[in-house]
């Protein structure tokens, strides 16, 4: 049976940081598709350097849970995971549509599907979709209200504005929410200005970002004006010039992420198609009232 | 031993079993069953089983060891040390636990039912500890959760450092969990362990390391070698990490600072290292300057207290009231108050 690696940012500095990878690693684990799942960091252990000699299937499928394609991605994961002849061009991708590379790793004697990251996989639409659902708590959010997904922007990966664009694109075509924008963290439009973009009384706020951390839980919050000090806290919605703010947190605890990661597990040819739908079942939004 | 182990030998048998001195073997003219006491040919299927019936230790080992990886089974052979143990002697001994330390760690090695194994784990500090003194777990991936703070619930970016916290056990392992576990404790450990026993351990050195970066950590390779000689002994030594280092300069050029006593050794920078080395290199792009400074000879020592209080980690420990230390809080507030203002020295004054 494979091996499904998990490989993620991590921290130095931040002990939260890790829980989602954790926490999409025992979704997966419990759905019984692989034999092994085993997570990985660029900033913890074990390394990218060193996870692949630490399973022992000869079959291993890396999926990189970042939002974009990009540096990371593109550069450092195949770089330290020594997947020989590696070359971008294997993704085939514009920036949101890198599927995946069978490759060797120069360390170990395994066949390595090297996959697109979570974040750029179309099934992300809809775990941003289910992250509104889950802040509002109301599994039919959507008429009345607009959607707001937050990137970094291009000031630090150009792939980065690309796939929150990307997103918007296809909620805005799901045809769910009154209005649907993208907006961002160092460039325009600014989601300091989200009431300026919207004229839905009600806009959930959803970042595309992996953990919750510094920008998600005190720059964005306090750039939105829900509060002066993040350390203070803030409502769920919040009024904030005569529109309520529904701020979701990172995209990536919303626990419908380990779907893409099968997804993109999937892609490359993993046998997984049991584990999706155990995985469905387990991160489906309660209905209301639950 | 059990009936399916039996079995499972005798099946085994056809295409021949060695493991731990016994051996069995079949052939047209019968079974063959040898132990380093006992020595067999020509059995029939009862005489065989009645055979191993009687050596049930030598039966139960082998079908325990069977189904291992390559990787753990060196692994858990070391743990029970079965490289000085015979079977018999490893038995009797498994009864009250064999055990090994592996960095904080302190796995223990008893007889699971019929013959197999089963382990338990637990910090080194707590080996006297009473069970009933200590958190319970069974899944090996709650050590994730006991790694991640130390006992003050300051996080722990490093595995591998002497922070581990104490206070808990995990029982009744088997093979598979235990190597988890461990590896869960401390990621990668066990196969680099295994590549170094093998003469396989691919060790990458600060250079190439450092060649290899990208983007902010692209600087590093500023750093000389003396700076590098520095930088281990600041971050890798035993009071930081537990991993015996094995990478240097380079392939010809050691560094001097002390390895480690640690089992399990460091292949490479990691990225802890990588980091503090970026903001190293940046602070030695500085050049050095000459500065006048008054003060008195046990200010001047004090300084040297100072540093080596926060360098030894030794701050929390300073007593309130010990005002003898130099880098007790009132001293060092004292002479802030004294001799700095807005974080630098008032008559300080570099010498042109």
């Amino acid at each position: 049976m494979p091996a499904l690696v998990i490989v993620a940012h991590g921290s130095h500095l931040n002990p939260g940081s890790h829980d989602p990878t954790f926490t999409h690693a025992d979704t997966v684990r419990a759905a019984g598709a692989f034999d092994e799942v085993r997570e990985a960091f660029w900033k913890e252990e074990p390394s990218f350097r060193e996870v692949l000699r630490t399973v022992e299937s000869e079959e291993v499928y890396v999926v990189p849970l970042f939002v974009s394609e990009g540096y990371f991605t593109e550069e450092v994961i195949p770089r330290e995971l020594r997947l020989e002849d590696w070359d971008v061009s294997l993704w085939n991708s514009d920036g949101t549509d890198a599927d995946t590379a069978t490759l060797t790793a120069a360390d170990v004697d395994k066949t390595i599907h090297y996959c697109g990251p979570v974040g750029t996989h179309p099934a992300m639409s809809d775990v941003i979709v289910q992250r509104a659902e889950s802040v509002t708590q109301n599994p039919d959010v959507g008429e009345g209200f607009g959607l707001a997904v937050v990137g970094h922007g291009t000031n630090r990966n150009e792939n980065s504005a690309k796939a929150i664009e990307y997103h918007a694109d296809r909620v805005r075509e799901m045809d769910r929410f009154d209005e649907v924008g993208a907006l961002f963290m160092d460039e325009e439009p600014e989601v300091d200005d989200v009431t300026d973009y919207f004229e839905s009384e009600d806009v959930v706020v959803v970042p595309l970002f992996v953990a919750d951390g510094y920008h998600t839980q005190e720059d964005i919050p306090e750039d939105m004006g829900l509060t002066d000090d993040y350390r203070e806290g803030y409502e769920t919605p919040t009024e904030v010039e005569g529109h309520r703010i529904w701020y979701a947190g990172a995209v990536g605890t919303e626990p419908l992420m380990a779907d893409v990661l099968l997804e993109r597990a999937a892609d490359a040819g993993a046998d997984v198609d049991e584990a999706l739908d155990i995985v469905r079942k387990r991160t489906a939004t309660p209905a209301a009232g639950d | 031993m059990n009936d399916s182990q039996l079995r499972a030998l005798r099946e085994a048998a056809a295409d021949g079993v060695a493991c731990d001195g016994l051996s069995a073997s079949r052939d047209d003219a019968g079974y063959t069953f040898v132990t380093p006491e006992v020595s067999h040919d020509g059995l029939n299927e009862d005489e065989f089983d009645a055979l191993a019936t009687e050596n049930p230790w030598f039966v139960s080992n082998w079908h325990f060891w069977r189904a291992t990886s390559e990787t753990n089974e060196a692994f858990l052979r070391w743990v029970e040390h079965a490289s000085e143990l015979g079977v018999r002697e490893r038995y009797e001994t498994l009864v009250d636990g064999l055990t090994r330390e592996w960095g904080q760690l302190l796995v223990t090695a008893t007889l699971g039912t019929d013959g197999e194994r089963s382990y338990e784990l637990r910090h080194t500090a707590d080996a006297a500890t009473a069970v009933a003194e200590l958190d319970s777990y069974h899944d090996p991936r709650e050590a994730r959760e006991i790694s991640t703070l130390d006992d003050d619930g300051d996080y722990r970016p490093l595995k591998t450092a002497p922070t581990l916290r104490a206070g808990w056990r995990f029982a009744d392992l088997d093979a598979r969990d235990l190597v988890r576990t461990v590896e869960f404790f401390y990621p990668a450990t066990v196969a680099n362990w295994y590549r170094e026993r093998t003469g396989e351990l691919d060790v990458s050195h600060f250079r190439e390391t450092a060649e290899r970066q990208t983007g902010i950590y692209g600087v590093i390779d500023d750093l000389d070698v003396d700076s590098v000689e520095n930088l281990a002994e600041a971050c890798c030594v035993d009071s930081q990490c537990l991993k015996r280092r094995e990478w240097d300069e380079d392939e010809e050029t050691p560094l001097d600072a002390p390895r480690g006593d640690g089992e399990f050794p460091c292949r490479e920078p990691c990225s802890l290292v990588v980091a503090a080395a970026r903001q190293f290199a940046v602070l030695e792009g500085e050049e050095t300057r000459t500065y006048e400074l008054e003060l008195t000879p046990s200010e001047r020592s004090q300084l040297g207290d100072l540093v080596d209080a926060v360098a030894d980690g030794r701050v929390d420990e300073i007593r309130e009231a010990d005002v003898g230390d130099g880098a007790n809080r009132y001293r060092a507030r004292y002479l802030r108050a004294k001799r700095l203002a807005d974080g630098e020295f008032e008559g300080l004054r570099e010498k042109r």
